[in-house]
């Protein structure tokens, strides 16, 4: 068996703004559906942790290279890739490489760990969160989330049997450096562009993999020109029953993760031995030939079985009451004032540095001699005052339960009251953190929560990142760490 | 392991308060002068008699040059002490061991907080490079787990909670409207503390103390020496100082319906002063009434209510002016005000004025009257499990 995708994982936000909220205060037209909308305390790096969370979940397996692609990085000169690599525990011996900047990168990043997959296990990550002037298509029509699929040699539910690609030069969508929102040039020229790249690369990849159009099971088509995208998909010669859903109704175009959201989507309702191809148009066009394996419905089984959320079941839930205030909040856009608070502080490096494991990784440290567990890790145990007994135990995906709870009205938040809570953790261990994609009503003590990896704020141009809790997500079941009897 | 105490080893023969509050023309020069010299005309003292000075300030300053510049002192010893918001307690509570034990003849504890020049609200705290995963909750909010686990354990229904803490509000309001001294010097109504706006959890505006401005201070000697100074010294029964292991937050035992650190230091007090029975010995206690919850917590982790009936007591009435046991006859930090590191000190000139007799007639406790001659000063700093608990212990008698 040759190599390819073994295991996967979508991401997509608690939040959702619907498009009749932003024509309400506009005064547009009513619009229809809604976006996905990170929340004020996310960005590329902490929705891209929640996208490998999910593709790691079911195992022992860890990446030898981690593959990090955003058009929008948390930084420039520094790697995001290290954080994510950070927050996911991945060992030191695994490299971390960023592929920032245009949305090409993205599919290019899950080329490379496909390609290179037979050698090496390599987990890409991409993550894009969209924002858009107000009251442009961009705003109304992106979304935010994040992908990530692990690739490698062993237990592969799809292998990579063909590829096309074809490049050119022109100016559809652009943005300079520092600037939030892009510019667009007007769209029939790049529809006139992009239709010929695309069918170029999409019959490259057919003939590479020795296929025809009536071979295809499933035809994933995406990209950030809505035009072109649909004379593509129309021209496409695939079964109509094979066009995947674009989500862009529901969730938006997630942009750089837009192909992976789809493939996602595809690869939890696909059947052994079938065929995908994946099309992305974004300055030149990629395509992608997949085929499915056998040992797909046991992976499918199994992140059922671990509870990680399906993208329909993602796309199907979510909160929907968000407002057109709050999310130009979030963004920047709409500058509300500050609690008479001061300004929080930013992370010292060498003390964050000193606290990686804690701070990134989520690991206490428990007592080897009374098996306390102890969160922040400590050197002296609280329970039998042992010192220097102790062993590293990471607890992010270990799951508590809300002991007591408070809203905070006065500590600094963009997005008040702060929500306060004293999380139990199962198998021992308490600690005291906020709380996250949480309405007031669902907060009670004996909550069941889990963990998020958040941006905490920005200070003096320094992210702070950290973990939260949220209500468990998806469905609770065996896999539950509580009932593994940790 | 001993706590042996210093009962009766040491005095104080005077003390100054300033008026605590929003104090826009008063800066910490002038708090610190007002108090010394208010604290050192009682004594019939000169400051520059006084042998060594402890200075407790939390965040409004920097080193014992605080207190000798503004005073010009000529070369003695000053400590700057910082506790939390027991700092005021902390400088008392050294300045007294070091009289006792004959290094010094008299000594000032001076405690001082300048908190309304920053512009913000509430406490800003002290802010050390920190690695980012402190959740930057408020003091409110971390007092705030105390009612819903209070009412939780002990059955008490959530508009009954409010009523119990808005109790403690309207009576320790109606104590300070009473004192020239207090930032808050009105009554307010049970309706209006209850409706007020949340600030964390169930705390309203009214649940949390005063945010002020204000210096105190206090004069000690030994005992021996105290009458060459005054007629009627206050004796120091008893000094207990605990820090916790700050197991609250990261221990699942603890329930948020006590101060462990609390039950010590008062253990220890009592164990000092030899009280066995506080709630029928003491004539009056000031304690910590940062947030409502936490004087509800208090009153049974300091003995005066048995576990599940303070609140009991609260709506009783036993813990007010004219109750059973005096509870912040003077307003408490509520009404008060709580400039940190002044506030320890402020405890203690309330029992100063009450066992002494001086304080005005329309708010003199009865508990004096009927021959009771204990006061109670319990400051504490931190937040519910994980905090410093401050005893002390002051009686108008010698031996009792």
């Amino acid at each position: 068996m040759s190599a390819g995708i073994v295991t996967w994982g979508a991401y997509l936000p608690y939040w959702r703004l619907q498009r009749a909220a932003i024509a309400l205060v506009l005064g547009a037209g009513p619009g229809k559906g809604s976006r996905a909308v990170a929340s004020y305390d996310e960005d590329t790096t902490t929705l891209g942790v929640e996208a490998g969370r999910r593709a790691l979940a079911l195992g022992p397996v860890a990446p030898q290279d981690l593959l990090f692609s955003t058009p929008a990085p948390g930084y420039l000169d520094k790697s995001s890739a290290t954080t994510v690599h950070a927050a996911l525990g991945l060992d030191r011996s695994c490299a971390a490489y960023d592929f920032c900047g245009s949305s090409r990168s993205a599919l290019g990043t899950l080329l490379l760990a496909l390609q290179g997959s037979a050698a090496r296990r390599s987990l890409a990550v991409v993550s894009d969160l969209r924002t858009g002037l107000a009251g442009s298509a961009e705003e109304r029509d992106s979304g935010d989330g994040a992908v990530a699929f692990l690739c490698g040699a062993d237990d592969v539910v799809a292998e990579l049997i063909g590829r096309g690609a074809s490049s050119d030069e022109f100016l559809d969508r652009w943005r300079v450096p520092g600037e939030a929102d892009s510019h667009v040039w007007e769209e029939r020229f790049g529809e006139e562009i992009y239709v010929p790249l695309a069918r170029e690369a999409f019959a490259d990849a057919l003939k590479d993999a020795g296929i025809t159009e009536s071979d295809v099971d499933h035809a994933i088509v995406s990209g950030l020109h809505p035009r072109a995208v649909r004379a593509v998909t129309g021209g496409l010669g695939v079964s109509p029953d094979a066009l995947a859903p674009d989500l862009v109704g529901s969730v938006g175009n997630l942009g750089a993760a837009q192909a992976g959201l789809a493939l996602a989507d595809v690869l939890e309702r696909a059947r052994p031995g079938q065929v995908i191809v994946v099309l992305s148009l974004a300055d030149g066009a990629d395509a992608l030939v997949l085929r499915t394996t056998d040992a797909l419905t046991d992976a499918q089984a199994a992140q059922r079985a671990a509870g990680v959320p399906t993208v329909a079941e993602q796309v199907a839930s979510g909160r929907t009451d968000l407002s057109y205030a709050a999310f130009l909040s979030w963004r920047g856009q709409l500058h509300r004032e500050p609690p008479r608070r001061p300004d929080p502080e930013r992370p010292g490096a060498p003390i964050v540095h000193r606290s990686g494991a804690w701070k990134y990784a989520f690991a206490a440290s428990r007592c080897l001699v009374c098996g306390f567990r102890h969160l922040p890790p400590t050197r002296v145990c609280l329970e039998c005052r042992s010192m220097d007994q102790m062993q590293p135990e990471r607890l992010a995906d270990v799951r508590g339960t809300v002991a007591t709870f408070t809203l905070d009205h006065l500590a600094f938040s963009l997005s008040p009251p702060v929500v306060g809570v004293i999380v139990d953790f199962d198998g021992g261990g308490r600690y005291r953190c906020e709380m996250t994609d949480v309405s007031a009503p669902e907060l009670a003590i004996g909550s069941r929560v889990e963990m998020t990896f958040r941006r905490i704020y920005t200070a003096q141009g320094v992210h702070n990142y950290f973990w939260k809790a949220r209500p468990v997500q998806g469905p609770t079941s065996a896999s539950d760490p509580a009932s593994e009897g940790k | 392991m001993a706590s042996r105490g210093i009962r009766d080893r040491v005095a104080i023969i005077g003390m100054g308060c300033t008026k605590f509050g929003e104090l826009w023309d008063k800066g910490i020069d002038d708090l610190l002068t007002d108090a010394a010299t208010e604290a050192a005309a009682s004594a019939g003292v000169s400051i520059h008699d006084i042998d060594a000075f402890w200075l407790g300030t939390m965040t409004s300053a920097v080193s014992g040059v605080t207190l000798s510049r503004p005073l010009k002192l000529d070369y003695k010893p000053v400590t700057r002490v910082e506790n939390f918001c027991a700092t005021g307690s902390e400088a008392f509570r050294n300045a007294c061991y070091a009289v006792a034990s004959g290094a010094y003849d008299t000594a000032m504890a001076i405690g001082v907080e300048k908190l309304k020049d920053t512009g913000y609200s509430g406490l800003t705290g002290i802010r050390a490079v920190g690695d980012g995963t402190d959740p930057g909750l408020s003091s409110p909010a971390a007092f705030s787990f105390l009612a819903p686990s209070y009412a939780h354990k002990y059955g008490v229904e959530k508009a009954e909670m409010k009523e119990v803490m808005s109790r403690i509000a309207f009576k320790n309001h109606q104590n300070g409207a009473r004192n020239p001294r207090a930032q808050f010097q009105k009554e307010i109504s049970m309706e209006t503390i209850t409706k007020a706006p949340l600030v964390a959890g169930e705390l309203g505006v009214f649940d949390c103390s005063g945010v002020s401005d204000g210096a105190a201070a206090a004069i000690i000697c030994r005992v021996e020496d105290a009458h060459r100074y005054c007629d009627n010294p206050l004796y120091v029964k008893a000094l207990s100082f605990v820090a916790g292991p700050a197991a609250g937050p990261i221990d699942p035992g603890y329930d948020y319906t006590t101060f462990p650190e609390v039950v010590r230091s008062a253990e220890d007090a009592y164990q000092q002063a030899g009280v066995t029975d506080p709630r029928a010995q003491l004539a009056m206690a000031e304690v910590h009434d940062c947030f409502t919850p936490t004087e509800l917590v208090l009153m049974e982790d300091m003995g005066f209510a048995t576990r599940g009936t303070a609140w009991k007591e609260v709506l009783a009435g036993t813990f007010d002016r004219d109750g059973e046991l005096p509870v912040n006859p003077d307003g408490g930090l509520k009404s008060f005000g709580h400039p940190i590191g002044a506030s320890g000190l402020r405890m203690l000139f309330e029992c100063w004025l009450q066992l002494r007799g001086q304080a005005p007639a329309d708010r003199q406790i009865a508990t004096v009257g009927q021959g009771r001659t204990l006061g109670l000063t319990h400051n504490l700093g931190g937040a519910p499990g994980e905090c410093v608990s401050f005893v002390g212990i002051v009686g108008s008698e010698l031996g009792d």
